[in-house]
């Protein structure tokens, strides 16, 4: 391993740590991290549920995948409000005049809110089934369902960290972070088929990444059918490959992005 | 060797110059202050200095070091407190230090023996293990200078370090730094107290629209600016003209006497001026309303060395 990594990695540990330690000492960004997907797993099993009819399953089971792929999207606006919070408070600053990797404070963020997102999925989990949802395959699939959420949850949180980087202070990180989500996200079969959309809207919610892991995870935990969904378009028959193709993509292209804005952030 | 060398540094946003040819020399193991109001470039003199910031043009070496060239080498060998204490809130003052001392690429168990150490040192180890959101204004900016010694610099930039800290605070953070320039390390700090300066500082250098305009040691700029004056303001204007033929015999110079005020002011060397004064006033029986001895502010500085008041309203 080249010297570069090695101090990549051990300052990143170093500044993941400080953030956990962050979280534990205060609670209410996890708590209400947790609150706000379960709020979501009610409103929409028992409000929306009860309107919204899906052909083959029902419409619990067909929601889980959505309230995923959305919490952990939504779950990403802690990193941009993180640091801009850094950023704000010159500790960003702090950081730059040490001898450290570079890289290392955004890896130390996107890593502690991973573990963030992945204690969220875990509660949300739990709920789901209370609701009614089941996995329905095998381990496997249940586990690489699972591994694609989180892969997906990391690659979110290098969009959020470029627009944390980006803005002026933690006020505007607080809607900035968030606003892009909601498109971003109902703009998806997340909550309702795509089938009877307008026809520009399907397109581009057809192509959306949170449609490519919804899909997907619908496939690896077994909540769907060839009624719901005869699969005729290209993304929809290869959702599980499109999904990691598109973490792959968001990886590639906001890792550097971010960690450019990262040099620059403060050097105005 | 000097420690710290920066030629003709420009630099500019849009049609602002923050900088515009600042040069500075700093000798090995001496104390350098930048003196200055808001706004003159002190700041971004740090941030050049500190590789925070990139310079449109210059030249900057540290210990020899070509920082413009080399960042990452310079960072290892300098500590930064800025004018913001930027420690983390929620972490314990103890937990700062160590992550500081990790990031500095201290192994593990030397971090946490160095945190100790500094926590004693600076007075913090009683609340060394609470979040540092408790901490009074002082106790943050110590933990902030603790910061940015954990790795034993060779090089410490300090921006405005006692800026917002009551008196004793600012007393206690002088004596911090008076002792870390007594074991060897160069110090660079900024303010826009001349007292500040003249307590610490071997070397001064005035900084006004980004670039020094006078400099010196303390007692070479005081001379400059005329050192301390005494003011009287007299209660009967027909006692004005013996007032000021007494002021005259203390301080040895022409005191200016405004009759309108029946103010007179003299220029001094000491305190022993206004004693005396004091003590002859009341044996010639002469009645005094107001009496003071003012010290150079930087405000006079300004006004001595540029015939224009400190422009301390602008924003840095």
């Amino acid at each position: 391993m080249s010297l570069g990594m090695r101090s990549a990695l051990h300052d990143g540990v170093v500044v993941t740590r400080r953030n956990i330690l962050k979280m534990k000492r205060l609670p209410d960004i996890v708590v209400f991290a947790t609150i706000q997907p379960i709020m979501f797993v009610l409103l929409f099993s028992y409000v929306f549920g009860s309107a919204i009819t899906v052909p083959g399953v029902s419409y619990r089971e067909f929601l889980m995948a959505g309230i995923f792929a959305q919490t952990v999207a939504f779950g990403s606006a802690n990193t941009c409000i993180g640091l801009a919070d850094d950023l704000q408070k010159g500790i960003i600053e702090r950081f730059r005049s040490l001898p450290m990797s570079r890289g290392a404070v955004l890896i130390g963020r996107t890593t502690a809110d991973l573990l963030n997102n992945f204690f969220v999925v875990v509660v949300l989990t739990g709920s789901g089934l209370v609701v009614g949802w089941r996995i329905r395959t095998s381990v496997l699939d249940a586990i690489a369902g699972l591994v694609l959420l989180l892969l997906f949850a990391y690659s979110m949180s290098w969009i959020s960290a470029l627009v944390g980087l980006s803005v002026r202070s933690v006020e505007v990180a607080q809607s900035a972070g968030f606003i892009w989500l909601f498109p971003f996200t109902f703009v998806s079969n997340a909550f309702v088929p795509t089938a009877g959309m307008p026809r520009v809207l399907r397109l581009v919610s057809e192509w959306n990444p949170i449609t490519a892991v919804t899909t997907a995870l619908r496939k690896l935990f077994g909540n769907t059918n060839e009624q719901l969904a005869p699969y005729t378009s290209w993304p929809d028959r290869h959702a599980i490959v499109l999904a990691f193709a598109w973490c792959a993509v968001i990886l590639g292209v906001f890792v550097p992005l971010s960690v450019r804005r990262y040099r620059i952030a403060t050097s105005r | 060797m000097p420690a710290i060398v920066a030629e003709a540094i420009v630099k500019t946003y849009g049609k602002v110059t923050a900088l515009d040819g600042l040069d500075i020399d700093v000798e090995e193991g001496t104390v350098f202050g930048l003196l200055g109001p808001n706004g003159a470039g002190k700041t971004t003199a740090v941030r050049v200095l500190t590789t925070l910031l990139r310079p449109d043009s210059g030249r900057v070496e540290i210990a020899g070091i070509d920082v413009l060239a080399h960042p990452e080498r310079a960072r290892r060998i300098i500590g930064v407190s800025g004018q913001q204490a930027a420690v983390d809130d929620y972490l314990t003052g103890r937990e700062n230090l160590e992550m500081f001392g990790e990031l500095y690429q201290l192994p593990r168990t030397k971090a946490r023996a160095r945190a100790n150490e500094l926590l004693e040192h600076f007075d913090l180890a009683a609340a060394a293990d609470r979040p540092v959101k408790g901490y009074s204004g002082g106790m943050r900016r110590r933990l902030d200078l603790a910061g940015a010694i954990v790795s034993r610099p060779r090089v410490l930039f300090l921006d405005e370090p006692t800026t917002g800290l009551d008196p004793r605070s600012r007393n206690d953070l002088w004596e911090v730094i008076t002792d870390l320039v007594r074991l060897g390390t160069t110090v660079l700090l900024t303010t826009q107290y001349l007292e500040e300066a003249d307590r610490l500082a071997n070397d001064i250098a005035v900084v006004d629209h980004g670039s020094v305009i006078a400099r010196g040691t303390a007692d070479e700029l005081k001379r400059r600016i005329g050192g301390e004056r005494l003011d009287v303001v007299v209660a009967q204007r027909s006692q004005l003209e013996i007032a000021a033929a007494t002021l005259r015999a203390i301080a040895g110079a022409e005191p200016v006497v405004d009759a309108r005020t029946r103010e007179i002011s003299v220029p001094v060397r000491g305190i022993g001026a206004l004693t005396e004064a004091v003590r002859r006033f009341d044996e010639i029986g002469l009645e005094v309303l107001d009496i003071a001895l003012h010290r150079p502010s930087l405000d006079d500085v300004f006004l001595a060395l540029t015939g224009h008041a400190a422009d301390t309203g602008t924003n840095p």
